[in-house]
């Protein structure tokens, strides 16, 4: 029997490669249009590599993390790469999660993702999905929401963030040598974020 | 001597440049191509240039030449997940002109840090004169 946080991993997997030709689609208009592909090969590579029985959750993500990086081949590896190794750290000996964890979680991944790809909020990558979304779940904490709760409000603003990378031009990445034109076009990397996170409250509502 | 590693999202585009550099430094030199994926695809692979880092250096340093977009990422990933305790300079070069003046300044027995700063100023030197 798969462990419950393999189960997670594989329903974000699984909601990647769903959305593989979508993804893809979005970075063809303002990218090099591979990110659908890459981060679906990335996956399925994660979904065979990572051990369905291993308990500790730091070691399934960290595991996550090395198999992303080397794996996906464009610029989401080592973004994504990192992200998850940090929120790894994190987590390390953890065998079950608190929606408290979230907050560390998010922490660990936002400030892995602005190492990586020395990027802030507000130029249209990955940031403008996760940013939100951990500003929601801070928020929903100190209202004292269950994780049900929180977990919808993350997805609720990394949802109005993806919708905010449509009217914003891109200043890194391949999509920056678009500049005013990339305005109009949603980030594929915010929307892949946000895949993740409905993926996540998906799995979390399925096992409450 | 300092060692070089050429990465780019291309098996052959990283080979192409070696057998370049390889042309001005001499078989002998220490000089790595990491090029695409594992499996001979596009993209990069930061545990493949963490070995070629390795594999680089003997102890005086390694400067790397990288491409565009996630060559620069990775390679900055692979620095960080290297074990040991290897210096590597990422030169803010183009990759052809870079790794070609890296590897001239290196066979001449030149210190890392001369080594970056002669790639760097692959950036600066005029083609039509």
């Amino acid at each position: 029997m798969a462990t419950k946080v393999y189960q997670c991993l594989q329903k974000i997997g699984e909601a990647i490669i769903e959305n593989k030709d979508f993804l893809t689609d979005l970075d063809r208009e303002i990218g090099d249009g591979d990110h659908g592909v890459n981060m679906a090969r990335g996956f399925t590579e994660v979904l065979n590599a990572v051990p369905q029985e291993e308990e500790d959750i730091g070691v399934v993500l960290k595991k996550t993390g090395m198999t992303l990086l080397s794996k996906v081949g464009g610029a989401s590896g080592p973004l994504y790469g990192t992200a998850y190794m940090k929120a790894a750290s994190a987590v390390q000996g953890k065998t079950t999660l608190e929606i408290q964890d979230a907050r560390t979680i998010c922490e660990a991944v936002i400030g892995g993702i602005k190492m990586r790809g020395k990027a802030e909020p507000g130029e249209k990558t990955m940031l403008d999905a996760i940013v939100p979304a951990y500003d929601a779940l801070v928020k929903s904490l100190e209202e004292g929401k269950d994780a049900a709760g929180c977990l919808d409000a993350m997805c609720q603003a990394a949802e109005k963030g993806v919708e905010y990378t449509k009217t914003i031009k891109a200043t890194k990445g391949r999509a920056s040598y678009l500049g005013e034109r990339s305005i109009g076009h949603q980030d594929p990397g915010a929307t892949s974020s946000l895949i993740t996170l409905q993926a996540i409250r998906d799995f979390a509502a399925e096992n409450a | 001597m300092v060692g070089i590693v050429i990465v780019s999202h291309s098996k052959k585009a990283a080979e192409g440049i070696y057998e370049l550099a390889v042309q001005m430094a001499g078989e002998d030199h220490k000089i790595v191509a990491v090029g695409g994926m594992e499996d001979g695809s596009i993209g990069t692979d930061a545990f493949r240039i963490r070995d070629g880092i390795v594999k680089a250096d003997d102890g005086d340093g390694v400067v790397l030449l990288a491409d565009l977009g996630s060559g620069i990422m990775s390679s900055q990933t692979a620095i960080d997940l290297l074990e040991e305790d290897i210096e590597v300079v990422i030169a803010d070069a183009p990759i052809l002109e870079g790794a070609i003046s890296a590897a001239v300044q290196a066979s001449m027995g030149a210190a890392l840090k001369e080594v970056v700063k002669e790639a760097e100023l692959a950036n600066k030197i005029s083609k039509l004169g």
